[in-house]
């Protein structure tokens, strides 16, 4: 770790309800479920049918478009339903857990002995490979495709973020071997840590390059990580996964299993009990939230983050890339004559309301959205809050109006709905930013493969 | 609050898609929202937004222009009554000047804001904000003694061709202010220039007392007569500073524009790097031109410069529209720059009328995408070279 690397644009925004370093005692709930709906771009096919026995780690469905990708229980049990919407789309496989613990084995191996193809074949058969991305399009990776590099980001700036370091504390030794898979894969692994955190577990591992990073949100974002260390140009990609995904990657290499155990965090300004659970992926909330939310208000649960989560209900599921559960109030009231009353108390990036007098420490969000969809008009709001040397508002247009050439001279390959999250929530226009790159990327995807 | 939120409730049926009037919906939905920010939440991406939204922001800029608008009817008042000869107090200047000034305001209001109602009625759209600061804009560019009926003419065009018919709030090449004010210098030009416009009851012949000339200070530069831009005289720095000279309603006063341009600037709303380099621009193309020295009005202080005309006026509040200029962070220094000498140079060239900032403002509205164009351009080429670093 040599230079410090500094970002300046972001934002921290300082959410009511950040958890505390501690475990909190919740059950395990009945019902799990993987959500096709979390991997962009995956058309699944059924394997197991509703009523079979499943253990942690049997193929329930796989990609249409690539067989090889496949999606696994993460327990054993039976399962339950496939909850379809609209014109038959499977959004939910749901499993119901029978408590005993049942998984499929795979054979425990030492990564160094096998070969990448081997070792490609073990994440596949085992449900691994999804949780391996690539930038650009942040989508599941092609293995016959080589990356440049592969990055972890060793912390999570985003609003009431898990602390990476308390996660992984006591599975040093299944992040190592889990790198050290990874390095068969691509042997140019690069971590991204936070420069003031002691972050042990990252600046102790074998084989890895690591950064230190220092600025506000999204500094913690892979893709802002990317950018500043090596960034991606045309025809360059660079693999990607989070640190829990590499323990459960390690845990196949020395345990032989799939491992969908996850520690995340339940935070919020409407949570009782705040704090880090132990918990699987796919897991049903409700066994965190119930009794556990301070009002009986209308709430927002969120699977992830405020920005970049998925709005799912107080019995809905853990999404498949999270680690974190935040609850904060729905917001669906009317406000009066918001646009012309002084705004003590709330949040903004300008000063246009009186809060900049009384500026509190931390601020209770709702999801309101405070305001109608215009047309672009305000300049400069972008720009202030992504750290990158892209022109966001040029490459949304060049988006808009379907021009892949100005999409990729303007930088659509470097960038993750995540990373221009926080450019939505600046936007005073509510464009929906997020799902307008999307459509660029899929666009991308669609005409260029 | 209560009983206003129930009468919107209880209208909304009548209104929803299939209902009766669902004509009216747009209608509805503009007055609903100007009372209650509507109750819909984040459905996908992010689930918190920042408080700030299109209303507000407008609402902000128009509170800036308060300063200038009532600095503005004060001087109205005070003008007429220095032109009559007749001591006044202060409240009958201030009631002269309302007598003149609010009725253009309401015509402005009134006219772009049905407008905009009917467009977006028929395209079925909400009722956009922009006219807001329009609406107050138009009124402060013009001479008071305009006659109502050009008001509502130049609103008009300038809501309809100036900004619906490329789309709406957003999508307009020009400032739609700056295209009224351009209709009626070009069409009524009579109205918008000379000596008699710019003090109310002038054009009307009343009485003028010995010495007085309802001539703006640059009118009297471009016509040679500098007498009262020495200290003490009536077109001296700080007159010209405070704002007691004659002029459009609301750009005389260079003092109550720079509190506009602070809340602008402070609250985040007005892009300070456009006004500064709009004032940078025309201070270097004022210090050009008194080396030259050719004719009076380049004879003029580089900083009286900026206090004359609507200068301040424009940099504060016309450049810095975000919609007409540059969006590009780099592109903004350029964009301010050139609109600053290029109003200094129009004012001291132009033979036909003594001022500029209008024209630069527009034609530097024209070349906005150009220079964005570039600043893009020059961000794509870094990237590559980037690319060919790394092969």
């Amino acid at each position: 770790m040599s230079e410090v690397i500094k970002i300046k644009k972001g934002l921290d925004i300082q959410l009511a309800g950040k958890a505390d370093k501690v475990f909190g005692q919740a059950e395990l709930p009945e019902l799990f479920a993987v959500k096709p709906t979390d991997f962009h771009g995956v058309v699944p096919k059924m394997v197991a049918k509703v009523g079979d026995k499943v253990k942690a780690g049997t193929v329930l469905f796989f990609d249409k478009n690539r067989p090889e990708v496949k999606f696994v229980s993460p327990v054993s049990g039976e399962l339950a339903a496939v909850n379809r919407g609209e014109r038959r789309k499977i959004l939910e496989v749901v499993v119901k857990a029978d408590g005993s613990d049942e998984k499929e084995s795979f054979e425990t191996a030492k990564p160094a002995d096998l070969s990448k193809e081997q070792i490609v074949e073990k994440l596949q058969a085992a449900g691994l490979w999804p949780f391996i991305r690539k930038r650009p399009y942040d989508v599941i990776a092609d293995a016959n495709e080589t990356p440049k590099a592969f990055f972890i980001s060793g912390f999570d700036t985003a609003p009431l973020a898990p602390d990476m370091d308390f996660v992984l504390s006591g599975q040093e030794e299944a992040l190592q071997a889990g790198i050290d898979a990874i390095r068969q894969l691509c042997d140019n692994v690069h971590v991204g840590v936070q420069h003031d955190a002691a972050s042990k577990v990252f600046n102790n591992l074998n084989g890895v390059t690591v950064h230190a990073f220092n600025g506000p949100h999204p500094a913690g974002n892979v893709g802002i990580q990317i950018h500043h260390t090596m960034p991606i140009n045309k025809g360059e990609v660079v693999w990607v996964a989070q640190p829990q995904e590499i323990v459960a990657i390690g845990k196949l290499f020395t345990e032989g299993i799939y491992d969908a155990n996850r520690i995340a965090v339940l935070a919020g300004s409407e949570v009782e009990k705040k704090g880090y659970y132990r918990t699987k992926v796919g897991a049903s909330i409700s066994t965190l939230v119930k009794n556990n939310v301070k009002t009986d208000d209308n709430l927002r649960y969120i699977s992830g983050n405020v920005l970049t989560g998925t709005h799912i209900e107080e019995d809905g599921y853990l999404g498949a890339y999270h680690s974190q559960v935040t609850v904060i109030p729905e917001g669906d009231y009317y406000e009066f004559m918001g646009w012309a009353m002084p705004g003590f108390g709330k949040f903004s990036l300008s000063r246009s309301f009186y809060s900049w007098m009384c500026k509190k420490k931390e601020y209770r969000l709702d999801a309101n959205m405070h305001g109608g969809l215009r047309s672009f008009v305000v300049s400069g709001e972008y720009d202030k809050v992504l750290p990158m040397d892209i022109l966001p508002e040029f490459l949304f247009r060049a988006i808009l109006v379907e021009d892949i050439d100005k999409m990729e001279q303007l930088g659509i390959y470097e960038l993750a709905e995540e990373d221009i999250a926080l450019c939505e929530f600046a936007c005073t226009s509510k464009q929906p930013l997020q799902a307008i790159l999307r459509k660029g990327i899929d666009l991308m995807i669609k005409e260029l493969s | 609050m209560k009983a206003l939120r129930n009468l919107f409730d209880n209208i909304k049926p009548h209104v929803q898609k299939g209902a009766k009037f669902e004509k009216l919906h747009s209608t509805y939905d503009a007055l609903e929202t100007l009372f209650f920010v509507p109750n819909t939440t984040n459905k996908n991406g992010v689930h918190v937004r920042d408080a700030v939204d299109l209303k507000r922001t407008m609402a902000i800029v128009v509170k800036a222009l308060i300063p200038a608008l009532l600095f503005g009817i004060w001087n109205t008042g005070y003008q007429h009554f220095l032109s009559l000869g007749v001591d006044a107090s202060f409240w009958e200047m201030i009631g002269h000047g309302a007598l003149k000034v609010l009725p253009i305001v309401i015509v402005s209001y009134g006219v772009g804001l049905g407008i905009e109602f009917m467009f977006a009625q028929i395209r079925g759209h909400e009722v956009q904000e922009g006219f807001l600061v329009s609406g107050m804009l138009i009124p402060l560019v013009l001479p008071v003694d305009i006659p109502l009926w050009m008001v509502a003419v130049a609103t008009a065009f300038a809501v309809v061709i100036g900004k619906e018919v490329f789309g709406g709030t957003g999508m307009n090449i020009w400032n739609p202010a700056l295209v009224a004010r351009a209709f009626l210098f070009f069409a009524y030009p009579s109205k918008m220039s000379g000596d008699k416009v710019w003090v109310s009851g002038l054009s009307k012949g009343e009485g003028i007392v010995d010495g007085f000339s309802g001539a703006t200070a640059l009118g009297d530069a471009a016509s040679g007569n500098m007498a009262k831009f020495a200290d003490g005289g009536a077109f001296d720095i700080w007159h010209s500073f405070v704002g007691m000279i004659p002029g459009s309603i609301g750009e005389t006063s260079t003092l109550a524009i720079l509190i506009g341009a602070i809340i602008l600037i402070y609250t985040g709303i007005g892009n300070w790097k456009i006004m500064t380099s709009v004032f940078a621009g025309g201070y270097i193309m004022g210090l050009l031109f008194n080396l030259w020295g050719a004719n009076e009005l380049m004879q003029v202080d580089a900083v009286h410069h900026l206090l004359l005309g609507g200068f301040a006026f424009g940099a504060v509040f016309m450049a810095t529209d975000p919609v007409s200029a540059t969006r590009t962070e780099k592109g903004k220094w350029i964009y301010g720059f050139l609109i600053g000498m290029l109003a200094i140079m129009v004012r001291v060239f132009n033979p036909a009328y003594p001022e500029g900032v209008m024209l630069a403002i527009l034609l530097m509205n024209t070349f906005a995408p150009l220079i964005d164009h570039y600043v893009v351009q020059g961000n794509i080429k870094r990237r590559l070279k980037r690319a060919k670093v790394a092969a």
